[in-house]
């Protein structure tokens, strides 16, 4: 077998006491296409991915990573352990068979990191423009929206951890970006947006 | 001149003094102090020299609007020129130097121009456009340069800018933008209703004009305490951000604003900090609350340094403990200049006496002034200030009822003058974002007019108000009723209730109105107003003004662009409303007639720096990198950028040019074995019962009759008919496919799929996903391609009877799961290899090691370029232009006589698309096989001398010489160029040289296709 690497193996950093930024790694991912309103859509889903089919712009995810991020009204991001992908795309075909779908591995498309700790809302309201407000975006909440000028993909897993995915070719720029807005001297300091929220 | 008093200074802490430089000398000020403050209180009031006339300039102003006091700050790479004085903040070691003069800011030689323009107007109103009229070529090397060294402000820096800068995005409730006392009152009343409120000031300090109004009285405290006591209440609410230091920018739809935080010019040394922060803020309810700027009044030799604003005199006095002058004349049109008065007698200074140029001045601020033993002269003004670098003296003048000279005045020996012609409100922000304003001829301003159109928000609702001066409010009474007005309903529209509370009881006297007066006659060389400054930054005055009237300019607007009135950094902040007005009087119209000019953001100059933000070296913009990307990196390759994405041009070796390294690859590649990158080529698979046939209404071809398993070339017309992408078509399955584009044209192809299937076939059971990330793709190519692919260990049969040209299968090579397309895009034998992105690199080395007995060699876009040309392949973007069809390109065999319809299909059978004598593509062998063709020549139907018009015929669109062959080739796009076999072509060149090239089939290598099998 040939060696697979992510697109930043495993990079982390911390740009400011507090605040962690981390390259996921592989991770098993699968887009799915149908119409998220048949019932078996949602059977499938939780079938793969451990957890109820989330609401519009909601993720949930089970206690071993896998879960489902809701990405359009007819797009779901499943994630799976990366070596179960296989499986979970055949479960996914055989739940499906009678309903026009497309269950894709995007495993390799998409880079994932994950941002913890006390700033992060304040690190992406640099180059986000959605509320990142508590009220507006409390845990569990997924958004699509722009971040340092790429499309990306926004869950806030916990109070302070959030994951974002992006097209693979453009991890290291969002990467780089968030390093370098994360630092110290550049902390905004604005309650709505930190610690208060 | 200025000094400083004993005591006072609301802002100052006098406790600690800090050094700075001004044009070299060292000079002390406070904490607290702005620049402005600080020179003042060294005695220094010129500083600087105007425009276009070098006129000597002082301080005018204590806040924004200033439009003389502009300076370098900083040195070396920190250099930034045209800085106001009056919003900058001092701090240990700033440096500061005054901007065009020459040799030196007290001798200036530029200020000729303003001793002749006393004798015959030098530089009035269109002059550039009177007086070089001709010869033309004169303007470049003669009139531009002269007139560009002369005038002018700041230098701009050369070196590259070290700071940084960043965005930041929020939401918030209510939005107030101005902490003065209207902003106070409107934010607090906002957020005892329950809203989040943002409240931002452009200052470093919250209470705005309360704190210099000691004399007035709120909730039985003076304005400076309620201020106080107000911004610690706000301060307290957790609900509620104050952010000084940060200006509102600009307004737009919806409640979107743009604010300017100046984060660190105060603190340069503050570590990591960015320098400014560009605030983009959401907000469902916005408050302006900006205030209102005092207008100088219209006599001559207003611009001496000296001359101020009576308010900025009172601003001086009470927030830095300067006092500006010793002895003043005080100028005016309204009551609120008396304040300075009391004020100046109160710091003891003299006051030799208040000018108002009413007929009577019967106001109690009036009587308070005479009580002080101060002359008040009813209907008079001022003829003429005297003075060279300072004020020396003022000559007044009596005036009739109709605002002409009525008599002789006296001299008054003053140092200092303040004039005080009437507020204007701050509407800016309010008409960024389409508040409708009305001119009040009885408070001589120009108001915001909801009731003519208000800003709405998304659900239709007013969601934008103007309140306190910003909305004419001008006593302090009126404006703390008017804040809580607008706070109430901006939390209404919200669903909230601002909880009743009463007005804060306001003891101020009452005031006599205002009246206008736009010029202050004067006699001899004055009398035309020449020396009458209406907008100090660019030097227009009065005279300009009226000349602008007399040559019939009827528009504010063409007027504005003509004299330059209000167009310099400040953006006439001190001068529209008094340029408006003369223009009026001139033309003998209302004001609202004339009209007034457009407010645009951002409300004063902001640094590029906030608005690049972050977007700066290598974070400039997002580079899309493959997997292999630091292998290239590390072997030499020299980067193209190709859409988002850097690909290697070639590998360059020691010793290697671009050419040299280039022709090693693609001869390589036609004799042994060749790999390229080729992951950014677009990947979207199409997928769904539907799939067949929406692929045959996007592609000009038949996709519904590929076989699967099989691949074919496509091409996408626009509904134009006109060739936008191309790629291979691979049918993966019965209902799914795989459709290879362009790399720059991936997500345009990806839209454009999305596009007709949201808006035309909605009804169509197909999904689409660009999975362009998800693969790596290699290709392989030359005659030793299936040798090398064998060597990496494979467990496909890649024989030409198991896998055809234009075949694909899956399977794995050197370990890794791969799709293997039997496609070639060299026309050498071929294959590219798909694998998951994560698997990319390694399959990479393996196929380098694999093919090292073969002579393997990676081969760049340029190698991929000349190579596609050699067997006569189009590329997007070189023979397509957004007005080629395929039937131009000789690409007939693509598309489909047969299909009832696809996009496209339509527009190509338009006349102009179908006629005989467009431009086709071509072959050209220049007749000199050593020449290279210029990418771009035009042919010609007869060449002439150089510099003569010539008819072209067409342009050629690629053009390389060619390693394999030996000699240049090239292709054209030549008006009806399938006719011209054999036809010897002129292209005549830059240079004046003419090439010549004969007509040729584009195929120029392996016709036959031996090669690739």
């Amino acid at each position: 077998m040939s060696e697979a690497v992510s697109a930043l193996g495993g990079r982390v950093a911390e740009p400011r006491p507090g605040l962690a930024i981390r390259d996921m790694g592989l991770r098993g991912q699968i887009t799915l296409k149908a119409d998220l309103t048949e019932p078996a859509v949602a059977t499938a889903v939780e079938t793969v991915a451990h957890v109820p089919l989330p609401s519009k712009l909601s993720a949930a995810f089970a206690e071993d990573g896998r879960g489902a991020v809701w990405m359009a009204a007819d797009e779901m991001l499943i994630f799976v352990p990366k070596a179960e992908v296989s499986a979970a795309l055949e479960a996914l075909e055989a739940a499906l068979a009678d309903l026009h779908h497309m269950a894709l591995d995007v495993s390799d498309a998409r880079a994932v990191l994950r941002l913890s700790g006390r700033p992060v809302a304040e690190v992406l309201a640099k180059g986000a423009p959605v509320d990142l407000r508590a009220s507006a975006f409390p845990v569990g909440r997924a958004r699509r929206t722009h971040l340092a000028g790429l499309a990306v993909g926004l869950w806030r897993r916990g109070e302070d951890d959030w994951d974002i995915v992006c097209f693979r070719s453009y991890a290291h720029h969002l990467f780089d970006w968030l390093v370098r807005v994360g630092g110290e001297g550049a902390a905004v300091d604005h309650p709505p947006m930190g610690s208060e929220a | 001149m200025g000094f400083r008093l004993e005591n006072g200074g609301r802002l100052i802490d006098r406790d600690e003094a800090l050094g700075f430089r001004f044009n070299g000398q060292e000079l002390r000020g406070h904490p607290g102090d702005t620049l402005a403050s600080a020179l003042m209180a060294n005695g220094r009031r010129l500083v600087g020299r105007s425009f276009k006339y070098h006129r000597p300039r002082g301080i005018l102003a204590s806040g924004a609007e200033e439009p003389n006091a502009l300076v370098g700050l900083g040195s070396g790479a920190r250099f930034e020129p045209n800085q106001r004085a009056t919003t900058t903040e001092l701090f240990d070691g700033l440096e500061a130097k005054s901007q065009n003069h020459w040799p030196s800011l007290e001798r200036d030689v530029g200020a000729l121009n303003a001793a002749v323009a006393g004798v015959a107007p030098v530089f009035s109103a269109g002059f550039y456009y009177k007086t070089f009229l001709a010869p033309r070529v004169a303007w470049k090397h003669l009139f531009e340069p002269i007139i560009r060294q002369a005038a002018g402000l700041g230098q701009a820096p050369t070196e590259p800018d070290p700071d940084t800068y960043e965005h930041f995005h929020t939401h918030t409730d209510v939005l107030v933008i101005g902490g003065g006392p209207a902003g106070l009152m409107a934010a607090r009343r906002a957020a005892e209703a329950g809203a989040q409120v943002l409240l931002i000031e452009q200052t470093p300090h919250f209470g705005g004009r309360a704190l210099v109004e000691d004399e007035t009285k709120i909730d039985g405290m003076s304005a400076p305490d309620w201020a106080a006591r107000e911004t610690a209440a706000l301060a307290a609410m957790p609900s509620v951000t104050m952010r000084a230091r940060t200006m509102g920018a600009g307004l737009y739809d919806h409640g979107y604003a743009m604010l300017y935080e100046r984060v660190a010019d105060h603190r340069p040394d503050a570590p990591d900090a960015p320098r400014h922060r560009l605030w983009r803020v959401r907000a469902g309810q916005v408050i302006v609350a900006t205030g209102a700027i005092e207008r100088p009044l219209t006599c001559a030799n207003n611009d001496l340094p000296g001359v101020m604003l009576a308010s900025a005199v009172r601003d001086y006095l009470r927030l830095y403990g300067v006092c500006p002058g010793e002895r003043f004349v005080i100028v005016a049109n309204n009551d609120d200049a008396y304040r300075t008065a009391i004020a100046l007698q109160a710091a003891g200074a003299v006051v030799r006496a208040v000018l108002d140029v009413r007929s009577a001045a019967t106001g109690a601020l009036a009587d308070q002034v005479r009580a002080l033993q101060i002359p008040v002269l009813e209907g008079h003004g001022v003829a003429k200030i005297r003075g060279g670098k300072d004020v020396e003296a003022v000559e007044t003048v009596r005036l009739a009822a109709n605002g002409t000279r009525a008599g002789g005045g006296e001299a008054l020996y003053v140092d200092s003058v303040a004039l005080s012609g009437g507020w204007s409100p701050v509407v800016h922000l309010y008409s960024h974002c389409g508040g409708k304003l009305l001119w009040d001829d009885k408070a001589l301003m120009f108001r915001p007019a909801p009731e003519r159109g208000a800003p709405i928000g998304p659900d239709g609702g007013v969601n934008t108000r103007c309140c306190g001066a910003s909305n004419g409010a001008m006593a302090t009474g009126a404006c703390l009723a008017d804040a809580a007005r607008a706070g109430a309903e901006a939390v209404a529209a919200m669903g909230l209730t601002a909880p009743d509370a009463a007005l804060p009881a306001v003891d101020e006297p009452a005031e006599q109105p205002i009246e206008p007066h736009w010029f202050t006659p004067s006699r001899d060389k004055y009398a035309h107003g020449t020396k009458h400054f209406v907008d100090f930054q660019n030097d227009v005055t009065a005279a300009d003004v009226r000349l602008a009237a007399r040559e019939g300019y009827e528009s504010v607007e063409h007027t504005k662009r003509y004299t330059t009135l209000g167009m310099a950094t400040d953006q006439g902040k001190t001068s529209n409303i008094n340029g408006l007005a003369l223009l009026a009087e001139a033309l003998d119209k209302p004001i609202p007639e004339v009209g007034t000019t457009t407010f645009r953001p951002p409300y004063t100059p902001i640094s590029m720096g906030a608005i690049a933000g972050s977007a700066k070296g290598p974070l400039f913009k997002a580079i899309r990198q493959t997997p292999m990307h630091a292998w290239h990196a590390e072997h030499g390759a020299d980067f193209e950028p190709v859409g988002d994405w850097f690909r290697p041009y070639c590998y360059l070796r020691p010793g290697e040019d671009r050419y040299a390294a280039v022709t090693r690859e693609v001869l390589n590649a036609r004799q042994r074995v060749g790999v390229l990158d080729a992951s950014t080529l677009g990947k979207i698979v199409v997928q769904g019962p539907d799939a067949p046939k929406f692929l045959d209404l996007i592609y000009t071809n038949t996709m519904s009759s590929l076989k699967v398993g099989r691949c074919r070339y496509g091409l996408m017309c626009t509904e134009n008919g006109f060739l936008f992408d191309d790629g291979v078509v691979v049918r993966t399955g019965p209902d799914s496919y795989l459709c290879h584009t362009t790399s720059g044209g991936a997500d345009r192809v990806a839209a454009h799929l999305e596009e007709w299937l949201q808006t035309e076939w909605w009804d169509f059971a197909v999904h689409t996903a660009n999975v362009t990330d998800q693969w790596v793709q290699i290709a392989v190519a030359g005659p030793e391609a299936r040798a090398l692919l064998t060597a990496a260990s494979t467990d496909i049969d890649l024989s030409a009877a198991a896998l055809p040209f234009m075949s694909y299968v899956e399977g794995h090579i050197a370990g890794a799961p791969v799709r293997l397309f039997r496609i070639s895009f060299s026309g050498e034998l071929a294959f590219e290899i798909a694998t998951p992105a994560s698997h990319g690199p390694a399959l990479w080395q393996a196929l380098l090691s694999a093919g090292q007995p073969m002579g393997v060699m990676p081969y760049g876009t340029e190698a991929l370029h000349v190579m596609r040309a050699e067997k006569g392949f189009i590329m997007i973007g070189d023979e397509t232009d957004g007005t080629v069809t395929p039937q131009d390109l000789g690409l007939h065999w693509a598309v489909s006589k047969k299909k009832t319809d696809f996009i496209g299909k339509r527009a190509q059978e338009r006349i102009d698309l179908t006629r005989p004598d467009r431009k086709q593509l071509v072959g050209l062998f220049t007749t000199e096989p050593r020449q290279v063709l210029p990418d771009g020549a035009h042919a010609v139907v007869e060449t002439r001398e150089r510099g003569k018009p010539m008819t072209t015929i067409g342009h050629v669109t690629s053009t390389y010489f060619s390693p394999t062959l030996n000699r240049s080739i090239a292709m054209a796009l030549i008006e009806g160029g399938a006719g011209r076999m054999g036809e010897e072509l002129k292209f005549p060149l830059e240079d004046g040289s003419i090439m010549r090239a004969t007509v040729v089939d584009p195929v120029f290598y392996d016709k036959e296709g031996a090669r690739n099998v």
